[in-house]
């Protein structure tokens, strides 16, 4: 049963290897912060199937760390391309 | 028979995880591959957590796995909204087959 979550985990490397694609190759500036963005949920994803195949349970405090900081990043970048300041 | 609930709900998060990264990487413009890859990926990624919940039961990782699902899509549709509003104020043009555009009267 571990083989088949190594699948999985191998499956969802993959899917953010797609994301790092779109980071790369994209033609404007907020398809790269939609790669990050997704890139950021995949994460998790990975974090928590790592907590499984590990039987641990901190790896998933790593996922949500990572939630809050990619909405954070997310966040003050939109505020960016608006084309205000930090704190309007 | 949890494991094997446990594994088909990963599967089936897996799966969305799939279908959000393939609009991501074939759509032809900004809007649409956000909206295709947000909504499949925030559902996919949940469905991945319930199945981590279901693995562990209610100790400690489980309640974890449970914690981060509300965190997990409140803040990635909040933070879907505030970029795609932040891209049309910069200015990026619709595509070419997109045929309406209502926001436009909106931010008048």
């Amino acid at each position: 049963m571990t083989n088949y979550l190594d699948v999985l985990l191998y499956i969802q490397i993959g899917l953010s290897g797609i994301c790092l694609y779109r980071i790369i190759r994209g033609p404007t500036i907020p398809d790269r912060m939609v790669g990050i963005d997704i890139f950021g949920i995949l994460v998790v994803g990975i974090c928590a199937i790592l907590s499984i195949q590990t039987e641990r349970s901190f790896i998933l405090d790593i996922g949500i760390a990572w939630i809050i900081l990619s909405f954070i990043g997310t966040l003050t970048l939109a505020k960016y391309l608006s084309g205000k300041k930090l704190n309007e | 028979m949890n494991n094997m609930a446990s594994n088909i709900l990963l599967s089936i998060g897996i799966v969305f995880n799939l279908f959000g990264c393939i609009g991501l990487m074939r759509l032809p413009d900004v809007y649409n591959r956000l909206q295709a890859a947000t909504k499949c990926v925030t559902l996919g990624t949940c469905s991945i957590l319930v199945g981590v919940l279901l693995h562990f039961g209610f100790n400690d990782a489980g309640v974890k796995a449970l914690v981060a699902i509300p965190i997990l899509f409140f803040a990635s549709t909040v933070a879907a909204h505030a970029l795609i509003r932040g891209a049309y104020h910069f200015g990026i043009k619709l595509g070419k087959k997109s045929v309406r555009d209502d926001y436009k009267d909106a931010v008048k």
